[in-house]
């Protein structure tokens, strides 16, 4: 079980929360003068990173609210907890909120 | 076809006490379980029916929180913080969601006027009061063994050193989400949604019985 730190509730069970996918998959400018395949790409195709994996949350159990995190696919280690509109935080920024971010157990393995 | 009510019947029906004598709590029929399942001074339950519930959501710096604040006698501004007074109770859902938690008597429908208050004091602000009074029961678990009970079903940490009287938090209790109020060192006040109160109302009851029994050694 991960135990996740929301922005608002503090650190909690991974069952409250729900999984929304990637992170930061802008919406096309102009989807009309995407092309089929381009629109299909923009719904469908997502990264498959083996290592660190921006993906958005949502605390459905609790506040409701969506945030980002940044979360290592093979370790699960979280390494970045970030609001939604924020940018992607850069790796050593992250290593530094390790600490301040992910409280307790903070779900290292 | 359904029958035509006659105006003598329809004025029956509109009287308050007709309409409370008729109306059924979520868990009126485990009202007897509860009471044979308590056991006087180590764990009780009991349900507190038809209170009123209001939910708000409102920016809570803006203007219109303020005034919603000024009915409510506060908002709360973080996770697990309750403010009110003796009125009304408010609950921190979210950062812009709170639920207000009064008597049965506040009730518009009972003579009294909180909803026509907050709805008045937002205004055309936005943001929204709705009446949900008929969304959640509220269930009191009490005695010193009802961190006990809850612990079996509630994954958060219900130690007084983390979770302190007067505080409130959203979870879940034997898998189904709740509101958790703790009114004092050994009392706590659960507000599940109507569907799931007869599941949870036959979930604490499971997890009292233990006290029933003498304690092995």
């Amino acid at each position: 079980m991960l135990l996740i730190s929301c922005p608002n509730c503090g650190p909690r069970d991974e069952t409250e929360f729900h999984y929304g996918g990637q992170a930061h998959v802008a919406y096309p400018e102009n989807p009309d003068a995407l092309t089929d395949r381009q629109w299909a790409e923009y719904l469908f195709y997502r990264d498959n990173t083996k290592g660190a994996f921006a993906e958005r949350w949502v605390h459905s159990t609790g506040c409701r609210q969506w945030f980002n995190m940044l979360r290592d696919t093979v370790s699960y280690d979280i390494q970045a907890i970030y609001k939604m509109g924020e940018p992607r935080p850069d790796m050593e920024r992250a290593v530094v909120n390790t600490t301040a971010a992910t409280t307790p157990e903070g779900a290292t393995k | 076809m359904a029958e035509t009510a006659t105006p003598a019947e329809t004025a029956k029906r509109a009287n308050p006490e007709t309409l409370r004598a008729a109306r059924r709590s979520p868990a009126s029929h485990l009202a007897p379980t509860f009471e044979s399942g308590s056991v006087a001074g180590t764990v009780t339950l009991k349900e507190i029916p038809f209170q009123t519930m209001v939910g708000i959501r409102v920016e809570r710096d803006s203007d219109a929180g303020a005034r919603l604040a000024s009915v409510t006698d506060g908002l709360p501004a973080a996770c697990g913080e309750v403010s009110g007074s003796g009125r009304a109770t408010t609950l921190w859902l979210g950062p812009e969601e709170f639920l207000v938690i009064a008597p049965e008597s506040a009730h518009d429908s009972l003579g009294g006027d909180l909803i026509r208050a907050l709805v008045e004091a937002l205004g055309d602000d936005p943001g929204q009061v709705v009446d949900l009074s008929a969304n959640r029961t509220t269930f009191e678990l009490s005695g010193i063994r009802a961190r006990d009970v809850l612990e079996k079903g509630c994954s958060l940490d219900l130690h007084p050193r983390a979770f302190r009287a007067g505080t409130a938090l959203a979870t879940e209790i034997g898998n189904i989400p709740a509101m958790l109020l703790k009114t004092g060192e050994e009392s706590f006040r659960i507000f599940p949604r109507a569907s799931f109160a007869d599941f949870l109302g036959r979930w604490l009851l499971d997890g009292m019985r233990e006290f029933a029994s003498p304690e092995v050694p």
